[in-house]
Order: C-alpha cells, then structure tokens, then sequence
C-alpha cells in the first residue's frame, strides 16, 4: 500500500459509518429515511433493506460518507421519524458485515484457468458460463470484495452489481 | 356499527374533540363535504387554502388546542405546503386532512392530483397515504396523538376518493372506538421527564453562576410551562430573554424580564445573553436570528439546554448539561433540585450582575422620535397607543417584516398565548388568517391583527371569510408604501439602492378594499386620530375592521445585529450612538 493509499484509507474509515436501522415494514419509510440524506447533500455509499425475522419490520444497513459532527445530528432526526423503530451505528470492530457480489467477467482471451484459481483462492462461485464469459458470486466483507474487484480488472468487467453491506453487532461486543 | 369512510373520517374528527374545520372542498375531498352538513363541527369556509392552514395555525396557538384543516387535492394540498411548513418550523400542532384521487389512480396524472404525501414530507411531522376506509378512525387518532405530543407539529392525512364515497363499495367500513390501544406506532416515544442525575448537574451549575440568564423559547409556551417558570425565575432571581416565539411565556412587566434578544432584540436581552456566564436554554433552539454571528455568540456562556427533542439538543451550539424533556416536567425537577440545595440562600450574590444590567436598560430603552405634525405616523407611537388603549389579554397576531418586530417590541406581553407570530419560517401574509384562527377559538378575547402593507396584499382575501362568518377581528394595518424590512436592509447594507421594494401609499385604497370585504375601515394620518380610532375599532364587534395607518417608510427597526455579525457589534438607535 502506497503512503497516499493508507492516507485514504484512513481517511475512509474515519468518514464512512454504517447505521442501522429498524424501521416499519410500510410504503415510503424508504423515501423518508433517504429524504433526510439527500436534503443535506449527503451521499448513501451503500443501502441494503429487507423484512427482520418478524416481517412487521425492516431492517436498513446503509453506509454513509459524512464527517461524525454532522452524522450525530442526522442520527438524531432519523429517529425522530415516527417510522424507525430502533437505530444505530455499528462500529467496524464490533459487527460482523458481509456484502454480496455478482460480477461477470470476460475470459476470451485465454485466461479461464487463471479466472478459476482466483474464485478458489476467494472462495468465490461460478454461476454460470460461455465461451467468452464467465459470471462468478462472492458473499464476504466488503473490503474482501474490493480485493475481488481489483484482481477481476485485469481480466476486464463485464457487469457488476453489489448488494451493499448488511450488518449485525458481533456477539461478545 | 356500518359506514362510509366519510361518515368514518368525520365522525373521528368529532372524537378527538374537533369543534371547528377550516377548510375549502373540491372535486377528491368532496364525499367528506356531506356528513359535515350533519356533524357538530363548524366548518369554516376559507376563500384560499393557505389560509385554512394558518387559521388553524392561529386557532391552535391560541387554544393549545390542535387546529385542523380540510381541503381538496392537486392544487388545493399544495396551497397547503406554506402553512404546513410554518406550523413544523413553529411547533404548531396542526392536522390537514387532504383529499386524494381514487386509490387505483394515484400515479396516473390524474386530475387534481399531486404526490402530497412525497411533497410534504419533508414540512410534516408526519403524514399517512390512507389506503382502507377501516383504517380511518386508527389513522386519525394516531395523527392527532403525533401531532399534540412530544415536539407538537403539523400531520397531514391524504385520503383517496374511493375510501370515502358512499358509491364505491371500497369506502365500507366497520365504526370502532379510535382509543390509544389500537394505535400501531412502535416507533413513537415522546419525551417525557427529564434525567434526574442531569437535573442535579444542572442545578450545581446554577448555583455556581455568576452571570446567569434564563433564554426561554417557544417550547415553555408549547409544554404549558409558563407558571413553572415563573416559579423558577423567582426561585433563584435570575433575569429571562423571552424569544419571538416565547413572547408573553413570561411577563414582560415583571422585574425580572428582560425582553426579547436575537437580531432585533433590546439592547439589555442582547448583551446580558452575551456576557452570561450561563444560559439556561428552556425550550429554545439558539435560532441564527438569536444567536448572530454563532463563534462570537456568548462567548464565555457554559449552557444548559431543555428540550424535548433530541435532535435539538447540541445541533447548534454545545451544551455543558443537556436534558431531554417536556420543560413543565424538567423545570419543575430543576425547582425541586435548586429547593434541594438550599434554594436562593445557596445563589451567590449577584447584586453586580443585576446592577450591570438596570445600566444597560437605564442607557438603552427602546427609542423612537414622535413625527412632527404634517409628517406620516410612527409605526411604534401607534402601536404603543393600541397597547395601552386594549385589555390585557388582547390576542396580537402579526404577518413579518418591521411591523412584526416592532410589535414584537412595543407590545408589553403579560399573558402567555396573547402572541402569535411566524417566527422560524418568517411567512408574509400570516397574520389576518392567523387572527381569524384565534378569534374563533378564543372568541371572548379581543384579537388584533398587526400587519404590513406587504403582507396584507398575500392574504386580505380571507376578510371576506371572517365578515361571511361574522369573526370580528381587527386589522392594524401599516402602509409604508415598501417592503419595509427589505427596504431597510438595502438602506443599510446596499447603499440606499432601493430594488423593487415600493408599494404605493394609494394603490390599492385599503379602505375601499376592506370596505368591499364587508369590513369598517378607517384611514389614519395623524397622531391625535389614533386612539380615537382605536377606541372607535374595539367597539365593533360584529364584523371586522381594518384600521390603515398612513406610516413612515423611512422608519427602521433597532436595534438590530447585522445579519452574520457578533451580537457584541449591535448597532442602536441613532440617538443612543
């Protein structure tokens, strides 16, 4: 890693926060929870929603970039929608995150073996093949599916599409 | 027992205790307009929805009780939006039931409609998308606890069509009790007492201060919390800034009451705020218009901050001691707490304090020169002479600009809820509609109305409502023939070049336009016609009356903390410089 790339490394983990949110399984609580990023210029990296265990209720896992000052006070609003039932932000080194990955590669020029010994190396799967391409999953962290991405690049991306992280507090935290 | 959703949605108004709807119909909203003609509650017909929004707004403010507004779809929702966000940025508790096109045609551009839901969002509380009659009287109830409890604020109930039509069989319904067990709202806790730990920190730092000063906002006035503080006041002798939205939360004329502070604050309740060694903010949200220029805002206060929302407790400045909770609750805490540690005998003495701030009041009252015979009135010479020539529970309503801060000002508030302004979104044209809201729910109460010339043009129209529904309010109207406020910051800040900031002192004619409203009116040019004219004005009382006064457009407001500077760089009267 270069100096410039720990810098922002650092810097990544000192901006992006992922809250989590339990809210009520209805129309539109979406649009508000996301109504009050957008109204400040806020962007959402990553957003993952779907029912909890008891489907009355939804859980959101969304990452932010926003320095914590202002994170606070959008935590703050975020709870006073009648819709969140619960909120809070995960630190890193208290939660267990996961992201999934579909990706589909192009593997005409030859380097199918290559592809291979990378899926097994990140334990990825093979979904489905052609002669030209190849499309793969990889369910793990984030930053594990960074690496992913990155070594795919010299074999050129075809299409790409992550879920965005889910999240749940690690058990002794 | 079987119904409509109409007869659903009326009758659920009549058990949250609804008396009066202000409220305009139209083709969606239509189905409810029939079991109205039945019911108990009065409606109130206005001639545009943004005023059915601020009556309500006023009648709330007035009452404590929730106002609420009806009206159509599309155009009608959106004519909603401006008093729909006046009442969030005040706290006012409001419920508008909107009317909605037929649920399966929502999405299709349909006639009159709009996405009032998405559109209001972000200017509500909270607002419901009804989507089965028997959801109605739950919905209803819910949106009225929203709206009253915790942080008070404006609900909005969008209601399809169909869920209402007597010939649409998706409007049948079953009738049940709308109670608080049926209410579906996991998410909603409202604050109540405060942290007693937090209490007892707050009142060592009290006991500690030097310098302290009581910064009590609107939110005494929405906790109902006026006799608390008083009590708390009186406990510890400790002087009160009253804001624009808690003018009246504390009697102006009482030893202890400094005034209102922020941008065109007195001098005293300025610059004791600013050399406090403690602010103990009650309800209050260090708005920029208190607060200037934020780095250079009492700079050696330490902060106590009440309120009962979270969310404004550090959002602008940082408390030493934060307490959420209903200020009735957490202040009669904080008196018991002070009792605790020994009451007044455990206050340092603080005779330089008070003796430093009877100089700034002895060196800086508010000022203003009489006119000379021949020349226009002096908006503060009128108000002063309506002051003292109404009783002391009068109802002022005032729209915004100089008017209002004059009043603001000049007004000598002893009562709370005799005050009822647009502070947070500063809305022109709230002041008659606001006036007929207070009127009709305090119709025993004398109500002025202080406006602008500026202001009156947005919403005179519903003058017509109030002679059509014999509410006699009256209108203390000043033609400066500007945009005063505007007009004054161009003076100030752009060389005296004045842009599109002129009315006209003749056009329209104020008095027939009243008089074609079904009002009396009155012009007034010179000092010696005021009083009568007033004395004249609160003789009637079976229509309204419109009293113009003829007034100096080259008046200003002061003092006053140019926008973005220190509250220390306040800058005074010309005759105290």
């Amino acid at each position: 890693m270069t100096a410039t790339s720990q810098a922002a490394a650092a810097d990544h983990s000192h901006r992006f926060h992922t809250i989590v949110t339990t809210v009520e399984n209805k129309p539109g609580v979406l649009a508000r929870v996301a109504g009050l990023f957008a109204r400040r210029g806020f962007n959402i990296e990553s957003l993952a929603v779907a029912p909890t265990a008891d489907e009355r209720f939804s859980r959101i896992t969304f990452t932010v970039d926003v320095a914590s000052s202002s994170l606070e006070q959008v935590v703050k609003q975020l709870d006073k929608l009648i819709n969140v039932v619960e909120i809070s932000e995960l630190s890193p080194t208290e939660s267990v995150e996961r992201e999934l990955m579909l990706v589909t590669v192009d593997v005409a020029g030859g380097r199918r073996h290559e592809l291979l010994e990378l899926v097994d190396d990140f334990r990825a799967y093979v979904l489905d093949a052609n002669q030209s391409q190849m499309m793969l999953s990889l369910a793990a962290r984030p930053g594990r599916l960074d690496e992913f991405e990155e070594h795919l690049r010299g074999f050129g991306i075809v299409q790409l599409q992550r879920t965005g992280r889910v999240a749940l507090p690690s058990l002794d935290s | 027992m079987d119904m409509n959703g109409g007869q659903a949605l009326v009758k659920a108004l009549e058990c949250e205790g609804v008396e009066v709807v202000f409220g305009l119909p139209g083709g969606a909203i239509l189905p409810v307009y029939d079991p109205i003609i039945e019911s108990t509650i009065r409606h109130i017909l206005v001639r545009h929805e943004q005023g059915a929004g601020h009556m309500a707004e006023g009648y709330a403010h007035a009452t404590g009780r929730p106002g609420v507004a009806m009206i159509t779809s599309g155009p009608g929702a959106t004519n909603g939006v401006t008093p729909l966000c006046d009442a969030y940025m005040d706290s006012i508790p409001l419920v508008c039931i909107t009317g909605q096109v037929p649920y399966a045609a929502i999405g299709t551009d349909a006639f009159q409609e709009c996405d009032t839901t998405g559109i209001t969002m972000a200017v509500t509380k909270h607002n419901f998308l009804v989507t089965e009659a028997q959801d109605i009287p739950r919905i209803i109830h819910e949106a009225f606890h929203i709206a009253t409890t915790g942080r008070p604020g404006p609900v909005l109930v969008d209601i399809p069509k169909d869920i209402v039509d007597p010939r649409n069989p998706r409007s049948a319904m079953t009738w049940y009790e709308p109670t608080d067990d049926i209410m579906e709202l996991p998410g909603y806790r409202p604050a109540t007492a405060g942290d007693p730990e937090l209490v007892r920190a707050a009142a060592e730092l009290i006991c500690k201060a030097e310098r302290p000063v009581l910064y009590a906002g609107g939110g005494i006035l929405k906790a109902r919390a006026a006799a608390e503080l008083l009590a708390l006041a009186e406990l510890i002798d400790v002087p009160v800034v009253t804001t624009l939205m808690a003018r009246g939360c504390f009697p102006d004329s009482h030893e202890l009451c400094l005034g209102m502070p922020g941008m065109h604050g007195n001098y005293t309740a300025v610059t004791a705020m600013q050399s406090s060694d403690l602010l103990i903010a009650l309800g209050a949200r260090f708005d920029d218009r208190v607060t200037g220029r934020l780095d250079g805002f009492a700079p050696d206060a330490k902060v106590i901050h009440v309120d009962i929302d979270a969310a404004e407790l550090g959002k602008v400045r940082n408390p030493d001691v934060a307490i959420r909770g209903d200020c009735k609750l957490v202040i009669a805490e904080l008196v018991e707490a002070l009792k605790a540690c020994g009451g007044l005998e455990a206050q340092p003495d603080r005779r330089a304090w008070r003796s430093q701030i009877s100089g700034w009041q002895e060196r800086h009252p508010l000022v203003y020169e009489q006119s000379e015979p021949g020349e226009l009135l002096k908006p503060q010479y009128v108000l002063e002479v309506l002051r003292d020539s109404t009783p002391d529970d009068t109802i002022v309503t005032s729209g915004v600009g100089q008017h209002q801060m004059w009043a603001s000002q000049y007004w000598r508030f002893d009562h709370p809820y005799t005050w009822i302004n647009s502070g947070g979104l500063g809305t022109m044209g709230f002041s008659v509609p606001a006036a007929i809201g207070a009127k009709v729910g305090m119709p025993d109460r004398m109500v002025w109305a202080v406006d602008g010339d500026g202001c009156f043009q947005m919403t005179a129209q519903e003058l017509v409502t109030a002679s059509m529904e014999r509410i006699p309010i009256k209108v203390a109207l000043f033609n400066n023939a500007y945009l005063g406020m505007v007009r004054q910051w161009q003076e100030m800040f752009y060389e005296e070049r004045y842009s599109e900031v002129y009315l006209s002192h003749e056009i329209p004619d104020y008095v027939k336009w009243a008089e074609a409203m079904g009002c009396v009116a009155l012009r007034v040019e010179a000092p010696e016609e005021v009083a009568p004219a007033i004395n004249k004005a609160n003789e009637i009382d079976d229509r309204p009356v419109v009293l113009e006064f003829r007034s100096a457009a080259e008046e200003n407001v002061y003092p006053m903390v140019p926008a973005g500077q220190s509250n220390s760089d306040i800058v005074v009267d010309p005759s105290q410089r």
